[in-house]
């Protein structure tokens, strides 16, 4: 049923930062053969092509890293992670050096040493960093290293002055360059991990610098906002653009009616700031932290997101129905997911043409914000005005979102101020509130009911399962525990990069009441097999593109869902700092967990969702009033800066 | 311009292929069986034996091989290249041809600094004779199954693209970064496949090896080092040129050849090379005792050995690629260093600070230009101390 | 940039492209011709040469910021690139270079207000026996004097109104 599609090796990265590849062995016998590395007198034996960093952590001795990141190619540009190999007259970078036959090495000799405490002397010597007044004070690498390494003083000096001015032109990523120690993991993150291609460096020599196109500020050229790369910066020279001070302002005004909604994926990850280990949600407990920060009410972004289900399932149904029963040709098929704002305005403006396969739903945050302001300001008779909406995301693309021209349909801004986990967490700690030690409690009504569909949007593959679940059941008539144990659609989950499914419609039920304005039967789509497709992070949406572009099987498909960071949203570049592959599987493995703990886990299930559906928005799914809150368009940005 | 060349030079009592259809005749062991034999070692500067970088390259796999000509000679000092590629450019070609044949190649690249475009019509009509005369192209002099051919790729002035591995970055239409070794060109190197990247006259002497002999070559030099070398001598001396001596010479004798008696040092290997000071004029240049890429520049008795030093800092800060921390930042405090001295202000302390600087970019930087770029400073420092300190304000 | 014109680069970059092949590694012969035949490579050169090669404007970007004989910024019709390297300047590019900045009134890295030349540094040009060198274009000059500079200036000057002459005569039929 489930088929997956490799992924070609297609890096762009230079090849000067392109992990090694290594000539497969002449001698058939030397495949996977171990070889044997003495790192400080101990042995160790790993297959022929591990690096010397990865021999060492398999040893269990720590040899200092910074340009290394796990999910980024090898740069080998820091020098932090030299080691003396015997036979070598110059130290090798431990990260960089591939064992391919015995080796002896040592990790901390004088000259290692010294090698060490000189290159971090060198970045601070161009680092204007003001630890006290940096958001990274204490999750700093280059002040962890200058720790590690024995730095004492300013040997080459400290900058007094600022060289750059910081760029505050994008409403989710600042950049401040005097903070850069040059180890490109944004640029590797940018142009290789996500191929956006936003940052490269620029110039040559000491004065080269990590920069746009152009040199441009960040908001005027085609950054998606995913913040994968503020994720990956060791210093804090990226960071995501900070509302908090407003946020507090608004909780400080006594006619504000302060209202937050807090996402999954933030709840699964807010614990590490706290010194959780990654994987332990806080739902409840956040939501009585955020109560004693002062916050009004605090709702569920899972309401919203079964609302998305209801409403871009039902989309995709009007697609499907104007293409095969009206065999309209215009009609764009397959519909994309709409609900990561990065991956939108990577469509804007790298794939124009195929904008109009995106679905016109808002993200669950938007819709929520659009409720908020006009159904929930109504039943507790408040002025919109004097409600201000805070979303707690993952993400810092959210703040871009929050912040688009056309998303105030309601009159008011859906979303005023959106906070990622790490930001929410500083205002935690700010209040003095010990967030994992907390009394749990629930949600506020009147969006109290959330259901396990809701939760998984965190996670790649989510909304697919969520939408499967809530389409399979209402098309089919039957459950979908019958067709997959506790309805976990396992086909769809995972961190492949690029996936594909298929699930045959054998059999059709009565058409539900809320679907009923729409259609009358479901005999046109019996026999029929829906193609659905997956993928995460942008480079892989751009594989699917091209596949489309070219008439491919995702051409086929009937919905696609793309997420614009790697992992989904529980690795956006909201969320704490740092992050990795495993790191991203447990906050998964939290994610799914809560899933399963919840007694609703179809979002067509959820009784909220109909009672909004029979008291507000009466004309149901895609009717006049969600299209005209719910749903939003799009701009075509294109790529070209003038 | 004038000529540069002084005296004669082995390469104009070539015979004309006579190389190629030896080695044609040997086979491609055979040719790197000669190379071997003949002792010849990299004539950039580096020094790594031509024999076993062909032979490495000759036994990867892969049906895709290329020969890359490193002319982007940008050492201070060093212009005996040019003078290779305006006099003797078939004899390069030739060598590159060899090279192809012995390890299998069928595509050759000449990498061509971009100070040097002048030179470009030329070798292109050189390349349209060769191809004329059936010394390029298919079928190579009828030998069945020998395919080669030569194109020009242009440099765009960066010294670092004289690294082999910049150069094939640069190659591929990238930034002209070091990559990290291992893997070596010789097994990825251009589009990831096995390359040879040799230095402009390691390749015209491998032609003069196949024509005359290993014995002839390996008899002259000394033992680490057999064979002759081109030297390029400027500077304060009477005679400045391109000169082709054996390897082994001591410093005096070339001085002495190129009138240059009464130097007080000597720059051997350019900006990346070491400052020899009289003392040491017995001193020879050769592989196992001072190193160099042929690069000779002579300081007269008036010179200021700290704006020589600054001179060559300058030269570093400018081209290093700024990709690795010990080279971008380094280079910039030794220049700074030298700045306060100048002034007069730097504490012997902090001098010793910079030394130890030196040393860490020596080990610890990515490339060869990182590793190299702290000698000058270093050898300048260490004998040339008491010029450099307790320099008046304003001198 | 006039529409026209754009189409007119866009045009020309495109036979470039096919002519190196719509690689990645035809970026840099692109960018030299380029380069050569307009004094610069503008942001929307850049741009329809990322889109020819399928990369980013960025990359282009980074890669023309490499190399000192590639430039993002309109040079002069001439650029004059002085040698400052040890041998030359042991050899007097200094008083070479005063002079150069005396007679075009401009400062290295500017050009001149009438956009005919600009003036550089430039690390060795491999003319150490003959210093001090300047490299103008193509054309390289040994030995300079503080003396000849006037002529080597003229020389261009007189080069550029026998090209601009002959382009008027062919406007003219």
């Amino acid at each position: 049923m489930a088929e997956s599609v490799k992924a070609a090796d297609d890096s762009r990265a230079p090849v000067s930062q392109r992990p090694k590849t290594m000539a497969p062995p002449s001698d058939i016998r030397d495949i996977g053969a171990l070889v044997t590395v003495n790192i400080d007198g101990q042995d160790v034996k790993v297959p022929m092509g591990t690096t010397i960093l990865e021999a060492a952590k398999k040893a269990g001795i720590r040899i200092p890293t910074l340009c290394y990141h796990e999910d980024l190619c090898i740069a080998g540009v820091c020098r932090i992670c030299v080691v003396e190999v015997d036979g070598q007259r110059t130290l090798q970078a431990a990260c960089a050096y591939p064992v391919t036959s015995p080796l002896k090495v040592k990790t901390h000799t004088r000259k290692v040493r010294q090698a060490r405490r000189h290159v971090v002397d060198l970045l601070l010597s161009t680092h204007y960093g003001e630890c006290y007044s940096c958001f990274r004070n204490n999750n700093c690498e280059l002040q962890a290293l200058a720790k590690e390494c024995g730095v004492d003083f300013f040997r080459f000096g400290h900058p007094e002055q600022p060289r750059y001015e910081v760029d505050r032109s994008s409403y989710s990523v600042v950049r401040d360059m005097n903070k850069c120690v040059l180890c490109r993991r944004c640029v590797r993150t940018c142009i290789d991990l996500q191929e956006v291609g936003v940052l490269e460096a620029i110039g040559r020599s000491a004065n080269t610098k990590v920069a746009t196109f152009l040199d441009k500020p960040l908001g005027e050229v085609v950054c998606i906002n995913c913040g994968q790369c503020i994720n990956r910066c060791p210093t804090g020279a990226l960071r995501a653009n900070d509302p908090t001070d407003e946020v507090w302002a608004a909780i400080d005004d006594p006619k504000k009616h302060v209202v937050i909604q807090t996402a999954p994926s933030p709840r699964a990850a807010i614990g590490e700031c706290f010194g959780q280990p990654p994987g332990k949600a806080l739902t409840f407990e956040l939501n009585t932290a955020l109560k004693q920060c002062g916050f009004d009410r605090v709702f569920d972004t899972n309401f919203t997101a079964d609302l998305t289900i209801l409403e871009e399932g039902t989309e995709l149904i009007i697609r499907l129905k104007k293409a095969l029963v009206d065999k309209d040709p215009l009609v764009a098929l397959p519909q994309f997911t709409s609900c990561s704002p990065g991956w939108v305005k990577y469509i804007e403006h790298f794939y124009t043409e195929l904008l109009p396969h995106v679905s016109s739903a808002k993200s669950p945050q938007q819709m929520f914000g659009a409720i908020i302001k006009t159904y929930y300001a109504k039943l507790n008779k408040l002025d919109p005005q004097d409600i201000v909406t805070v979303a707690l995301m993952p993400c810092s693309a959210k703040k871009f979102e929050c912040n688009r021209q056309e998303m105030c349909s309601s009159g008011y801004k859906d979303i005023d101020y959106g906070l990622t986990t790490r930001e929410l967490a500083q205002m935690i700690k700010e209040a003095g509130i010990d967030l994992p030690n907390m009394p749990k409690s629930n949600f506020d009504d009147p969006f109290g009911t959330a259901t396990g569909s809701g939760v998984i949007f965190g996670a790649t593959g989510g909304v697919m399962e969520a939408a499967l679940r809530t389409v399979v059941e209402l098309v089919c008539g039957i459950k979908v525990e019958d067709l997959f144990a506790h309805a976990d659609i396992i086909p769809v989950r995972g961190f492949e990069g690029v996936r594909y499914a298929e699930i045959p419609i054998t059999k059709v039920g009565p058409v539900p009441d809320i679907l009923k304005p729409l259609v009358k039967d479901w005999n046109w789509l019996k026999g029929a097999t829906l193609k659905v497709g997956i993928c995460h992070g942008t480079a892989n949406a751009k594989k699917v593109l091209e596949d489309i572009r070219a008439g491919g099987k995702f051409s086929e498909c009937h919905f696609i869902e793309f997420m614009a960071c790697p992992g989904g949203c529980l690795g956006g570049g909201g969320q704490p700092i740092p992050t990795g592959p495993a790191i991203r599987a447990a906050r998964a493995k939290a994610i799914y967990d809560e899933d399963k703990g919840y007694a609703i886990r179809k979002s067509h299930e959820n009784p909220d969702v109909l009672k909004i559906y029979k008291d507000f928005l009466t004309d149901g799914p895609c009717g006049h009033l969600s299209h005209k809150l719910l749903h939003t368009h799009y701009t075509a940005r294109g790529k070209y800066i003038v | 311009m004038i000529s540069s060349r002084r005296g004669n030079f082995t390469f104009n009592g070539i015979a004309p292929e006579a190389g190629l259809k030896a080695a044609l005749q040997k086979g491609r062991a055979g040719v790197i069986g000669e190379l071997s034999a003949s002792g010849l070692k990299g004539r950039g500067g580096a020094g790594f034996p031509t024999g076993v970088k062909w032979n490495l390259a000759a036994a990867a796999k892969s049906d895709v091989k290329y020969v890359v000509c490193n002319a982007d000679e940008g050492e201070p000092g060093t212009f005996k290249d040019r003078v290779i590629l305006s006099d003797f450019a078939p004899l390069v070609f030739e060598g590159m041809t060899i090279g192809g044949w012995a390890i299998g190649a069928k595509k050759g690249v000449l990498y061509l600094r971009g100070e040097y475009i002048y030179l470009r019509p030329h070798l292109e009509k050189v390349l349209a004779e060769r191809r004329k005369q059936n010394l390029l192209g298919t079928k190579i002099l009828g030998k069945d199954g020998f395919d080669f051919d030569i194109g020009i790729r242009m440099g765009s002035g960066a010294y670092v693209c004289g690294e082999e591995t910049a150069l094939i970055e640069s190659l591929e239409g990238h930034r002209g970064e070091p990559r990290n070794r291992p893997p070596f060109p010789v097994d990825t190197g251009f589009q990831n496949k096995p390359t040879i990247v040799n230095n402009v006259e390691t390749l015209t002497w491998a032609a003069c090896i196949l024509s005359k002999g290993a014995a002839w070559f390996k008899k002259i030099g000394t033992d680490k080092s057999a064979g002759l070398k081109l030297y390029s001598v400027s500077g304060d001396c009477t005679r400045p040129g391109v000169y082709e001596f054996p390897l082994g010479i001591t410093v005096a004798k070339l001085l002495g050849e190129v009138g240059g008696e009464n130097a007080k040092a000597v720059q051997v290997g350019g900006a990346s090379g070491r400052c020899v000071p009289a003392s040491e004029f017995a001193r020879t240049l050769a592989f196992e005792d001072v190193p160099t890429g042929g690069s000779i520049i002579v300081f007269g008795p008036q010179r200021d050995m700290l704006r020589v030093a600054r001179n060559f800092m300058d030269f570093f800060v400018e081209e290093s690629c700024g990709q690795c921390t010990p080279c971008r930042e380094g280079n910039v405090k030794l220049l700074e260093g030298l700045e306060l001295l100048e002034e007069g202000r730097c504490s012997m302390r902090y001098l010793r600070e910079l030394c130890a600087l030196g040393e860490t970019m020596a080990v610890a930087s990515k490339c060869g230009l990182g590793q190299s770029s702290p000698t000058a400073f270093l050898s300048i420092v260490q004998h040339f101390q008491d010029e450099l300190m307790g320099r008046m304000h304003g001198r | 940039m006039l529409v026209t014109e754009q189409e007119q680069l866009k045009a020309e970059l495109q036979e470039l492209a096919t002519r190196h092949g719509r690689r990645r590694d035809a970026l840099l012969p692109m960018v030299q011709e380029v380069q050569r035949r307009h004094g610069h490579v503008s942001s929307y050169a850049m741009q329809v040469i990322a889109d020819l090669l399928d990369i980013h404007p960025v990359e282009v970007h980074s890669v023309v910021s490499f190399y000192s004989f590639l430039s993002a910024r309109p040079l002069g019709r001439f650029v004059i690139r002085v040698c400052r390297t040890i041998s030359c300047d042991m050899a007097g590019k200094d008083r070479v270079a005063r002079q150069l900045e005396n007679d075009l009134k401009i400062k290295f890295g500017e050009t001149t207000p009438d956009g005919q030349f600009t003036l550089e540094w430039a690390n060795c040009l491999g003319m150490c026996d003959q210093g001090p060198a300047i490299l103008v274009n193509e054309q390289v000059f040994t030995g300079v004097t503080p003396e000849q500079v006037h002529g080597i200036l003229e020389q261009c000057r007189r080069r550029f109104s026998a090209h601009a002459l002959a382009q008027t005569a062919e406007h003219a039929v």
